[in-house]
């Protein structure tokens, strides 16, 4: 009696979240999640196309990985060269960029390393390295991770030593262990912006263009996996390029700052 | 009425447990009417004869042959247990549990086991958990629970181990009502006076042996060996 | 200490306003999990009570099997199920991956060991109360399970209600195979560890007591159900 109670119960609940739309999933990166943009374009797209676009949030990496076993119908992600990999390979049919917002590089407010007065993104990492300062990475093959990567090898630095702490986690959790540390992180600016938990940490250093960050579109190629949903990924970069996202994304600010700008060309 | 499952016959039966013989080599038959009534010492064996005998033990030499050979011979029997084993139920649902398992109709069982009960003096709450009886009550209820099938043989261990001279009086007047009704009856007891009183035969073990089997008057005009005699005396033992 | 109390108001504010995406989560997180305790426990149950009561050549192993399997980590068994589900993977073809389903199946996999282990535990001591009765009546081997798996009917919502609770807090796997996706796949832990990332402690606490009001919730109304409190006496 009670079971027969529990199991109606139950299946009313079960019956309520099936849902009528057409469903899309998407990797994201969680630098792009945690911007809170999808928040303002999500609600959109649904309403322009009728598509329920699913954001499964993790690392560039995982995202990849999703994309080439047919896990998800399109990638968004930021980091050129694996892409351009990743199309090659036949997992996307093409590669499309969107928008870029920067990295940054957040660290104590007091900038014992003298990081806020450098020239360029590697000076400033020189210099970290140089005063052995405590820095967190993602050390998580994440889209900032490779930037950060990238950025140390310019500087002639082989990150490495007590100093430098590869958490292998997401950007909140990194902000979190640097902010617990006190230590330099590099960031990409919508998390920064985002996380609430700041602490001691400020923005030490921006602005040099090597920290721009370009996000691309990677619709997964329905000839390798026959289930993906090819149109309405095809019908969601329609709407990502059209001028109602362009208005959207470049009028998306955090605390009076603008975090994306939009760079898409017609094809 | 199904071919009937008497007579019950021992050839040979021996318990070996633990690397001791606690029981045989016995051979006996159990067969017509009757109260059969098993005395022995403490240990002797009687609660292993009479589980051997039920399919409770697995005999380690000889055998146990039931007349109906069919696979639901102990279905047909009964057994009350030295200690009743209570079960996590109400009164009445632990003693209707037997014709539940008969496929019974609840209600109906409920009904036959509430007959049952008064049948057997139960005067308790029958909704009552049955954790709640006390030690003669717990005897009354398990008799009860033996009886609700009608069982054409009952085994009883002891079954008044724990009763005052009243309750003792009204089971063994529920037994014997169950004997006139054709129901094969074997008991332990270490009551002489009630041996004297039910018993229509008599099996004597001691230490594992079946040492005298015989009718009641026989046994206590004279018994033949001085195990029996001492036992029936209340004579302790060398 | 501040973070707590403005966890706990967060909560109470969260919890009176009716929040819709805290009542969408909660009901996610009650729906997978008590579905994934239904299942375990329809397998887990009459399992352990089927190893308390049958002599078998590898009844020693499967205990021991299911003992160790209680300990099983929970990442490890998302993993798994994700590198099977995936539509790379040999049940790729049903696209069940970032499904509830798939969260289904990971806490099924994770609490099924230990409602078993428990319940055959509790059907064991039973069992030996109950033997030479259940024999003695001729009880066949399903009525002997039935009778066990009724008269141990508190003890065994002790082991569902343990499942339930390693699964309603569990966040490895659940967060591997239904991916934490907003309106789709996000539970109360998922949730919990998104807000953390963001470094939102308050919000991410106030879940948390959620999460801890639930399982309570749960736990008081199943005990109501069954009348458990008046129950002492067996
Ligand atoms: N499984 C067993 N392993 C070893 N010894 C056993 C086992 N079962 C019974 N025994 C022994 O067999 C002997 C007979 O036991 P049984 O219970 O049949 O005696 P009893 O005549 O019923 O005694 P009581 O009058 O005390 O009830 C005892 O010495 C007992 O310890
Ligand atoms: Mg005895």
């Amino acid at each position: 009696m009670m079971f027969k109670t529990a199991l109606a119960a139950f299946s009313a609940l079960w019956l309520a979240t099936a849902a009528g739309a057409e469903e899309l999933k998407m990797a994201v990166t969680t630098s792009f999640a945690n911007s809170g943009l999808a928040e303002v374009l999500l609600p959109e797209i649904q309403a322009d196309t009728g598509i329920e676009v699913q954001l499964l949030v993790v690392g560039t990496g995982q995202a990849l990985k999703l994309g080439e076993a047919g896990d998800v119908d399109a990638v968004l992600v930021h980091a050129k060269a694996a892409e351009e990999a990743f199309v090659a390979a036949g997992n996307a049919t093409h590669r499309r960029e969107i928008m870029y917002n920067d990295f940054i590089i957040v660290g104590p407010s007091a900038d014992a390393a003298g990081a806020g007065g450098a020239g360029s993104a590697s000076e400033a990492f020189a210099k970290i390295a140089g005063t052995q300062a405590p820095f967190v990475s993602r050390g998580d093959d994440s889209g900032t991770h490779k930037a950060e990567l990238a950025i140390w090898k310019s500087a002639g630095v082989e990150p490495a030593g007590d100093w430098y702490r590869a958490v292998g986690q997401g950007m909140g959790a990194a902000l979190n262990t640097a902010a617990g540390m006190d230590a330099y992180i590099f960031a990409d600016r919508a998390s920064w912006l985002n996380f609430a938990n700041k602490a001691g940490l400020a923005l030490v250093f921006e602005g040099d263009p090597a920290l721009f960050n370009q996000y691309a579109y990677l619709p997964v190629n329905p000839e390798k996996h026959a289930h993906v949903k090819g149109d309405a990924a095809k019908a969601l970069e329609e709407w990502l390029v059209s001028e109602k996202a362009k208005g959207l994304i470049e009028g998306y600010q955090i605390n009076g700052q603008q975090l994306f700008h939009f760079n898409a060309e017609a094809m | 009425m199904v071919s009937p499952i008497l007579p019950l016959m021992l050839e040979d039966v021996e318990l070996l447990r633990g690397g001791r013989r606690i029981l045989g080599p016995i051979t006996l038959t159990v067969g017509g009417a009757g109260i059969t009534v098993v005395m022995g010492p403490n240990g002797a064996g009687k609660t292993s004869l009479l589980r051997a005998m039920h399919g409770l033990e697995r005999v380690s030499r000889g055998w146990v042959l039931w007349q109906g050979e069919a696979e639901d011979v102990r279905a047909r029997q009964a057994f009350v247990f030295q200690t009743p084993v209570l079960m996590r139920r109400s009164v009445i649902d632990c003693i209707a549990y037997p014709l539940i398992l008969d496929g019974r109709p609840r209600r109906e069982a409920r009904k036959a086991a509430e007959k049952q009960a008064e049948a057997v003096g139960l005067g308790v709450t029958l909704s009552a958990p049955a954790s709640v009886l006390s030690g003669g009550e717990r005897q009354k209820m398990a008799l009860a629970r033996a009886l609700v099938r009608s069982p054409e043989v009952l085994f009883l261990d002891e079954p008044c181990a724990n009763l005052d001279l009243h309750s003792t009086a009204e089971i063994e007047r529920i037994l014997i009502a169950a004997r006139d009704d054709g129901t094969r009856i074997v008991m332990s007891t270490h009551n002489i006076g009630q041996a004297r009183r039910l018993a229509d035969d008599i099996l004597f073990l001691f230490d594992g042996r079946l040492i005298e089997a015989g009718a009641n008057a026989a046994f206590f005009a004279g018994p033949g060996t001085p195990e029996a005699r001492a036992h029936i005396n209340g004579d302790l033992l060398p | 200490m501040n973070d707590i109390v403005e966890g706990l108001w967060q909560a109470a504010r969260l919890v009176v306003t009716l929040d819709s995406d805290l009542a969408e989560i909660t009901l996610r997180s009650l729906q997978v999990t008590v579905t994934a305790t239904a299942i375990a426990s329809a397998i887990g149950l009459p399992l352990g009570a089927w190893i308390a009561v049958n002599r078998f050549r590898l009844r020693r192993a499967v205990i021991i099997m299911l003992n160790a399997l209680m300990g099983l980590p929970p990442v490890v068994v998302g993993l798994i199920v994700y590198v099977i589900l995936s539509r790379s993977g040999p049940l790729g073809v049903f696209g069940l991956l970032f499904t509830p389903t798939a969260m289904i199946v990971a806490q099924t996999i994770i609490i099924t060991p230990i409602i078993a282990s428990i319940s055959h535990q509790a059907i064991r001591e039973l069992w030996a109360d109950y033997h030479d009765l259940l024999i003695s009546l001729h009880a066949t081997r399903r009525q002997r399970i039935a009778t066990l798996l009724w008269d141990g009917r508190r003890a065994l919502m002790t082991a569902a209600l343990a499942g339930f609770g390693r699964a309603i807090g569990e966040v490895g796997a659940i967060m591997i195979v239904g991916g934490n996706i907003d309106h789709a796949t996000r539970v109360l832990t998922t949730a919990i560890a998104l807000e953390t990332g963001k470094g939102d402690f308050g919000l991410a606490l106030a879940l948390g007591f959620v999460l801890i009001a639930l399982a309570i919730a749960v736990n008081l109304a199943l005990h109501m159900l069954s009348g458990t409190e008046r129950g002492s006496r067996w």
